[in-house]
């Protein structure tokens, strides 16, 4: 038995409000995230193909078919908030990768045994996933300029718009977060992103309007939050953008959802490790 | 020692404001007939043990022992499946948020996040421990100093060697001074220079902040140099608990600790001949060396 006796007992620091301290941890979080990006500045360029190739091959193509009822707006600028939605889910849809990769590295562990609260941790991780995805507004723009397409540039309507897409992000990358933890693995967790990003696409306004689609297909685009983002995104980026579900539902659905998933995964993040 | 910790709704002070050089009241950390199971695995089976302040303390035995579900349960990331624990004074299960802020955590992986730059690592670990702000700048140079990594603060970690990594892990768990640290395998895969780097950066923070320190590790000789006290354990059992010293003593006067892991793991060894071949030849090329 030892009988050590510590010659200088550790300095201990007051607790701040809980407030303060959730809020520190949060911005810890997405600070740590969002300094990441700047070592990675390759990965902002493959980001832009996808849209590009939607907007320039698919895009052009079917706005020369005027298939489409898209009312006054021309198919383009009718798609083109539907492509930045859907460049901002298929990212976000496997940001779940990035928390199997944490746990395989230990990072997950340390982040576990730190006094942040898990809703705290997991708020951070959805706040820096929100932020990422503003550089597929900003590629989007330029191709919105490039094309000719019509879009607002109001101040409060690019607002709205980056914050749509914050919203969105944080919205699909927590659900991709609570899929990670629930089947742990990469390689069922690939399996599933792949799944799940064309129906999510598909069964949505993104690239035709609702009221093609049959009964069903309605039905289902009704409960996909992509719809809202959609529809917000194409209100308030294009000339001429009318919304289908109002404004104020568009955004209450994204946060409604953003409240769930953030939940759901708090609740599931520590059994990513046992 | 004061059984004042026997009761899982004991609130008891927190040990850490006890500055008066007096012998502390309670372990700092004390275990009492702990299960985890995973399925039919029994990977912890009824573990009680027994940690004082200021202690370096080693978990030692072989892979799959139970070491790291052991750090796992100390560190409220498991929880066990019976039996309680309490870690400076507070129960892991049921105040698991109080141990989280009086605990650092040395995982066995080099889990430093490669993307980040060491100081962006103590800085996201010095703000999730609640360091106040106007502290961080202040301890965060004082731990490059410590682990020698002033030049290197700026540099992205996914750069460093794994002496490096394990350093700047060593000081990212330790900025908020807790009151105990858990280090699991600290030195698995070191190089000999890196290896005395981490236990002078161990040793050094007991001195300065007079940390408990439990260590796991498979290096019976590393347990001999570093901990004052050891408890072998195999099978998820803790076989025996005592200053290494103590334990050489109980079988033979030239006895080493690997012998002592022998002797008290005996028979169940028989089934393990790989790790008792390796043990064998370790011995051997200690003496002919």
């Amino acid at each position: 038995m030892s009988s050590y006796v510590p010659a200088v007992p550790p300095a201990d620091f007051p607790e701040p409000p809980a407030a303060f301290t959730f809020v520190r941890h949060v911005a810890a979080v997405a600070g740590a995230e969002i300094r990441k990006l700047r070592h990675d500045p390759l990965e902002l360029l493959t980001r832009a193909i996808q849209p590009m190739l939607w907007l320039v091959v698919f895009g052009q193509v079917m706005a020369r078919l005027r298939g489409v009822p898209t009312g006054r707006l021309p198919y383009l600028d009718f798609m083109a908030p539907g492509i930045l939605a859907q460049s901002v889910l298929f990212i976000a849809i496997f940001y779940g990768i990035a928390t199997i990769w944490e746990r395989d590295l230990g990072i997950l562990h340390k982040l576990l045994v730190s006094p942040a609260t898990r809703t705290a941790l997991v708020l951070g991780k959805a706040l820096s996933a929100g932020v990422r995805a503003l550089s597929q507004a900003v590629i989007v723009y330029l191709l919105t300029l490039l094309m000719h397409i019509h879009v607002q540039f109001h101040l409060a309507n690019i607002a709205g718009v980056l914050l749509l897409v914050i919203m969105g992000s944080a919205l699909f990358s927590m659900f991709s977060v609570v899929m990670a933890c629930l089947v742990k693995t990469r390689e069922r967790f690939m399996g599933i992103g792949q799944i799940l990003t064309m129906p999510l696409f598909f069964a949505s306004n993104a690239i035709y309007p609702l009221s093609l689609m049959p009964g069903w297909l309605r039905t289902i685009s009704t409960i996909n939050p992509l719809s809202y983002q959609v529809d917000g995104l194409r209100t308030l980026m294009v000339t001429g953008g009318t919304s289908a579900f109002g404004l104020r539902l568009d955004f209450g659905v994204l946060l409604l959802g953003i409240a769930v998933f953030v939940a759901l995964a708090a609740r599931l993040y520590p059994r990513m490790i046992t | 020692m004061t059984d004042s910790a026997n009761s899982s709704h004991a609130v008891l002070p927190d040990v850490r404001r006890r500055g008066d050089g007096s012998a502390p009241a309670t372990c700092a950390i004390r275990t009492r007939d702990l299960v985890r199971r995973f399925g039919s695995l029994v990977a912890v089976d009824g573990v009680s043990i027994e940690v004082q302040h200021g202690e370096i303390f080693g978990l030692i035995g072989p892979n799959g022992a139970g070491k790291s579900t052991m750090i796992k349960i100390l560190t409220t990331l498991l929880p066990p499946t019976s039996g309680q624990a309490w870690v400076a004074g507070f129960n892991v299960v049921t105040q698991a948020a109080l141990v989280r802020r009086r605990i650092g955590y040395v995982p066995q992986l080099l889990s430093a996040d490669g993307a980040l730059t060491g100081y962006e690592n103590l800085l996201l670990s010095a703000q999730l421990y609640s360091v106040p702000p106007k502290e961080c700048a202040q301890r965060i140079h004082e731990a490059l100093t410590m682990i020698g990594l002033l030049d290197a603060a700026n540099t992205q970690v996914s750069h460093y060697s794994g002496g490096m990594v394990r350093s700047l892990e060593i000081a990212q768990s330790t900025l908020h001074h807790p009151a105990v640290l858990f280090a699991d395998e600290p030195t698995v895969g070191l190089d000999p220079v890196a290896h005395r780097a981490v236990w002078e950066h161990i040793h050094e923070l007991r001195e300065r902040l007079g940390m408990t320190i439990l260590v796991t590790t498979h290096n019976m000789e590393e347990a001999d140099q570093h901990c004052e006290r050891v408890a072998i354990m195999h099978h998820g059992r803790v076989m025996i608990a005592g200053s290494p010293a103590s334990l050489k003593a109980r079988v033979g006067p030239t006895a080493t600790l690997d012998d002592a892991f022998i002797h008290f793991t005996g028979d169940k060894l028989e089934q393990e001949g790989s790790f008792r071949e390796l043990l064998r030849a370790r011995r051997t090329a200690r003496r002919l060396s």
